[in-house]
């Protein structure tokens, strides 16, 4: 007999420029990932790929949703933005490429590193993007998959 | 479960149930039942926010008294360098040393003076360091501890090089059970503290099996004592005194004081818990990898904000900024050889040793697809609750009691709304989930009122 799937899910609304609240998505995944008790290390990838995700919303997005779902096998972030898009998706993924403004790099983000960041640490990565729209991301790790 | 030593003890006679400690504790850690404030062992991270708060002195740091001296053949005194900052500027550490002698022990140890041999060590450290960053430094056992429950992710990231005063007792022990003839636990190693927290490094280390101290005495227990002690003590020679003093060491009475006398360029000093669990939110996110080293203590301005010193903290810290700013003047440095630290480095003088293992708050549910089900009606519970923290149930707030209850460590009815007597679906559903609960059983407003089952 199978139940219906058991899912937790989790929605939350980013607003692009909020900087003083930017990492709240993050940390409260975070303490409901700890409540479950999922291991500590796919805690962390975890945390930072939703961080650079929510990171990504506010740089360079008007506006955003992140949903946060949880199965017992799967942990699965989509975000979805309203915002200028990606020209070159394969550009924007290598290491250190950014068009954050001046502005974003004194204040230290920009470096470059949030997508590929993503990608290293979730076990399933997918991006879309219409410029001048917005952007598409599929983040999913899984539980019961060995430590990468 | 293990049991957690604390060096706070709730004294329930003197408990009136009033709830201030349940509301300003940091971690959740204070339940009030049948109106008596009770401890959650594995929460507690020995803090201390929660002493100062209570209106009827029912909670009491412990420390020990000057009669375990009595206990030993030979004892020594190892005071924290935040002793330094208690007193008038005209008095210097080699005075206080000379005090804590004629106040009943046999010795008496400057430990700044390891602490620079430390400073050193860590600096050694970061150099070769290649893991995840930032380093943490673990002199602090609040932040020790804070780790181990609720940052267990960072735990690699904790300095694995011993804390000084447990350095020094080892070869206090060491050096003094050679010259004397005596065994090792003859020797009686005291560290002055200037908080109640560092007897829990002491009875319980938090990666070891014992500590190399025998206890701790309060600075604000021995201050009237070691005050008419050191009225008989030679002044001495000032600039004589100067030179003795290791300007690395006493950097460690405050925040920033290591950071700022090994001139590290990328470190971040941080003091009290609320900006702690900020700046440890923000190396969870990744977001401080540019940081080599953090130096974090839980009281304000660090030890000499702890909550058993007696001058008020920020005259201490200027008094340890002066000294240091002096010594800085007079290119006055009395550090230990550098070669020589280096040497004692390779031979694993400085390591800890033991691992400091996490220690995780237990998950909702040991089965994941039950801890799923009961975060949800948490969440659902939470919603139906009047969210104004008013504390009656017994849990600090709402959120914490609807945790509580899907835990199993309330019911419904412990909350003073009733929030669920008209919602028959999540009566049924908690009662469906969770086993056995036993009631906060504290409500003041209901304690007349029988059980009902």
């Amino acid at each position: 007999m199978k139940n219906k799937e058991n899912v937790l899910s989790q929605h939350y609304e980013i607003n692009g420029g909020d900087f003083s609240n930017a990492g709240n998505i993050s940390t409260q995944i975070k303490e409901t990932l700890k409540e479950l008790g999922i291991r500590s290390s796919l805690i962390r990838r975890a945390a930072i790929a939703a961080y650079e995700a929510e990171m990504n919303v506010v740089m360079y997005a008007h506006q955003g949703q992140f949903q946060f779902s949880l199965t017992p096998s799967t942990i699965h972030f989509t975000v979805k933005d309203l915002g200028i898009g990606i020209e070159d998706i394969e550009l924007a993924m290598q290491e250190g490429y950014s068009t954050a403004t001046e502005e974003l790099r004194e204040m230290g983000f920009g470096a470059g590193m949030g997508l590929p960041n993503i990608k290293r640490n979730s076990d399933q990565f997918q991006i879309s993007s219409t410029p001048g729209k917005g952007t598409f991301l599929d983040i999913f790790f899984y539980l019961n998959q060995r430590e990468k | 479960m293990d049991q957690y030593y604390h060096s706070i003890y709730f004294d329930s006679e003197k408990c009136l149930g009033r709830r201030k400690c349940m509301r300003v504790c940091p971690t959740q850690a204070i339940r009030v039942r049948n109106n008596k404030a009770q401890m959650l062992e594995e929460r507690c991270i020995d803090c201390g926010e929660c002493i100062a708060t209570c209106p009827n002195g029912a909670i009491i740091p412990l420390t020990d008294p000057f009669g375990e001296l009595t206990k030993f053949r030979h004892t020594v005194a190892i005071p924290s360098p935040a002793l330094y900052a208690q007193f008038g500027r005209e008095i210097l550490p080699s005075k206080i040393i000379s005090g804590l002698k004629r106040l009943g022990f046999d010795d008496a140890v400057d430990l700044a003076y390891t602490c620079g041999k430390v400073s050193f060590a860590i600096q050694e450290y970061i150099r070769q360091y290649e893991g995840p960053k930032p380093l943490i430094i673990n002199t602090c056992p609040t932040v020790v501890r804070l780790i181990q429950v609720k940052y267990p992710n960072l735990i690699d990231q904790v300095l694995p090089i011993d804390i000084p005063r447990e350095i020094a007792g080892r070869e206090i022990k060491k050096k003094k059970s050679k010259q004397y003839g005596l065994e090792e636990k003859e020797i009686g190693t005291f560290y002055i503290t200037p908080c109640p927290v560092k007897m829990i490094s002491i009875k319980q280390p938090a990666e070891k099996g014992r500590s190399h101290l025998d206890g701790a005495i309060s600075i604000s227990d021995m201050y009237g004592p070691l005050l008419s002690a050191m009225e008989s003590v030679d002044k001495g020679d000032y600039r004589q005194s100067l030179e003795s003093i290791c300007i690395l060491g006493i950097g460690w009475a405050l925040t920033g004081g290591i950071c700022r006398t090994l001139k590290l360029k990328n470190s971040l000093a941080v003091s009290g818990l609320s900006e702690i669990l900020q700046v440890f939110n923000d190396i969870e996110r990744g977001k401080l990898k540019d940081i080599d080293f953090i130096e974090a203590y839980s009281c304000p301005q660090g030890c000499v904000g702890g909550s058993l010193t007696v001058e008020n903290l920020y005259i201490s810290y200027n008094k340890i900024l002066k000294l240091i700013e002096t010594l800085e003047y007079e290119k006055i440095k009395a550090c230990p050889d550098i070669r020589e630290v280096r040497d004692l480095y390779r031979k694993n003088y400085f390591f800890i040793e033991g691992k400091l293992n996490p220690r995780p708050l237990n998950p909702l549910d040991k089965n994941l697809n039950q801890a799923i089900k009961k975060r949800k009606l948490k969440q659902k519970v939470y919603k139906a609750l009047p969210q104004i923290d008013c504390g009656a149930c017994g849990s600090p707030n709402c959120f914490t009691f609807a945790e509580d209850l899907v835990r199993g460590k309330a019911i419904p009815s412990d909350c003073i709304f009733d929030f669920a007597s008209n919602d028959e679906n999540l009566s049924q559903e908690i009662s469906q989930l969770v086993d056995n609960p036993v009631p906060l059983n504290s409500n003041p407003l209901k304690k007349n009122k029988p059980n009902k089952d």
